[in-house]
């Protein structure tokens, strides 16, 4: 097993992930993984990779890595400047690299979150099924953290390009700084009656705390129903589970968390999650309420769509 | 407070497009929990089409599922269905597991809040907590963290204040009626008795947990230098 990369600079938050890890959340292991799944199928796509392949998720400020063998990378997601010994590539394609170079990832102007996919993906030990890094258990990616200056990587084996691959600018998805998500009432709907008319009805700003364990916001406080108790007995939790703390500020729980002791309102539909995963702190969410059929027909579309692309090499 | 009920048919509840909730009464208690893990052991063993994941806890069973392959009408149908059933499948007969446990000292920074606020000494904190049998009724917060039914009601304490950032991994702790351990090395507010030795996670071992939701706990009192042994030791 040789190293495809050596890391110079790690980025601000710079992790190994993978689809997540299925299966272990009655044991309190939470399903972690890529938080955009479509920039994160696209980026291995772009390298001739099966779409769920181990790749690097980069938070705002993407690393600095020196290549150790030759590989095809491309970087989805976020916009962000992306250099390979000065010369920039670009995001949304494939770029041919050699042992020596430095690939540089700058800061993201648009989006928050953006997936490095490597020739044959990023090699860490499987841990309960999955590569993923799972931080707050110290389990999955490499030793169970995000990456540092001076780790290396290594790729599983994969055959290079026969030509480059770019993804067209009409299938590429724009980050805005306010987003709609749609969620589906419930579990807790009856702990909540004008909380419904605040959260359908008022723009909420993404503060400072968001991560990969969820994302607090801030606006129109969501009351709970007169009588209801501020918590109720801990039950597992879903990602885009909005959950109403005591200070009746919405946290949109997402793949870091396995139980939860506070109402929930609402939860925001799988397909708009990774859209929630690109906000950064200061941008808007407006809350759609949609019913669950419509809910399982967008489900369907974003697998159809996410399929369409496969199909494209 | 009144009892908590068990419920005589599931409630549903709906957990996005990806979740159905089952709920089996409205309170901890150890019947309902019963249920709730009977419920998950037939789900297993016999998984309706598009079950991905279930996770029992206190009084509720998740069943996250895949939308292209069910719905969750049809999920509640075919739970029901197997509810009926319950008696076909067993439950798994719970283990008792020891957990040696150094309480006190640095060990257990908050042993002295817990005794002074119950007018204890400490030597009775330990004598009650590690004299009775607990039953874990779900796993979750961190891998493999137990929330531990049956604290005797002479040690219900409330959280800290303010939770701490960092408490360290094996920690033995109490919050109102619930004890329970730290597997990891994490931020809580639980009022900390003690430290046990054991990886209580460990994903490098065959199997990464010592236990499952529905086993016993007992906590063994031991010393510093037991604890140090077993640390040295632990499997």
């Amino acid at each position: 097993m040789t190293a495809a990369v050596r890391v110079v600079r790690p980025g601000a938050y710079t992790t190994v992930q993978d689809g997540g890890r299925v299966g272990f959340q009655h044991l309190g292991v939470p399903v972690s993984g890529a938080l955009d799944p479509f920039a994160f199928r696209v980026a291995n796509l772009l390298v001739g990779n099966p779409p769920g392949r181990a790749v690097l998720e980069v938070t705002i400020l993407g690393p600095e890595l020196e290549v150790l063998a030759p590989a095809d990378l491309a970087v989805a997601g976020a916009q962000l400047d992306v250099r390979v010994n000065g010369e920039g590539v670009g995001c949304w394609r494939s770029f041919r690299v050699a042992p020596g170079d430095v690939v540089s990832v700058g800061q993201a102007t648009a989006g928050c979150r953006a997936y490095l996919a490597v020739t044959g993906g990023f090699d860490v030990p499987v841990v309960m099924g999955s590569r993923s890094t799972y931080a707050g258990g110290a389990i999955g990616g490499l030793n169970g953290r995000s990456l540092r200056a001076g780790d290396e990587l290594a790729a599983l084996p994969g055959a290079l390009l026969a030509r480059p691959r770019e993804l067209p600018d009409r299938l590429r998805p724009d980050y805005p700084g306010e987003v709609g998500l749609r969620a589906v009432r419930g579990p807790q709907d009856e702990f909540f009656d004008e909380g419904f008319r605040r959260l359908f009805g008022e723009p909420y700003l993404v503060t400072p705390k968001a991560d990969r364990m969820g994302y607090r916001l801030q606006g129109a406080p969501v009351p709970l129903a007169p009588g209801r108790p501020r918590s109720i007995v801990s039950e597992p939790s879903m990602p885009g589970g909005v959950q109403i703390p005591p200070d009746e500020q919405p946290i949109v729980l997402l793949v870091e968390q396995t139980v939860g002791g506070y109402a929930k309102i609402a939860t925001v539909v799988t397909p708009d999650l990774g859209r929630l995963a690109q906000t950064t702190p200061g941008d808007r969410v407006v809350f759609e309420e949609v019913d669950l059929d419509a809910a399982h027909g967008l489900y369907r579309e974003a697998v159809a769509r996410s399929r369409t692309i496969e199909d494209l090499w | 407070m009144p009892e908590p009920r068990v419920f005589p048919r599931a409630r549903y509840r709906i957990a996005g497009d990806r979740g159905l909730l089952a709920e089996y009464g409205d309170g901890i208690d150890p019947e309902v929990n019963r249920r709730v893990r009977a419920m998950a052991a037939v789900l297993r063993a016999r998984p309706p089409a598009g079950v991905v994941e279930v996770v029992p806890t206190y009084r509720s069973l998740l069943v996250t599922y895949d939308p292209l392959e069910t719905g969750a009408g049809r999920l509640r149908e075919a739970i029901d269905a197997l509810e009926d059933r319950l008696g076909e499948i067993p439950v798994p007969e719970p283990r008792t597991v020891e957990i040696p446990v150094c309480y006190g000292g640095a060990y257990g920074p908050d042993l002295g809040f817990v005794a002074e606020t119950h007018d204890l000494a400490e030597e009775d904190v330990v004598a009650i907590h590690a004299g009775t049998l607990y039953q874990i009724y779900m796993i979750g917060f961190t891998p493999g963290f137990p929330f531990l039914g049956g604290l005797d009601p002479r040690l219900h304490t409330p959280r800290l204040d303010t939770p701490r950032t960092a408490v360290p991994a094996g920690s033995v702790g109490i919050a109102n009626d619930q004890t329970g351990i730290y597997p990891v090395t994490s931020p809580g507010g639980w009022r900390l008795i003690g430290r046990t030795p054991l990886k209580l996670f460990d994903p490098a071992r065959a199997d990464p947990f010592l236990y499952r939701a529905g086993d016993r706990i007992r906590f063994v009192a031991i010393g510093e230098d037991a604890f140090r042994r077993l640390g040295e030791d632990a499997p």
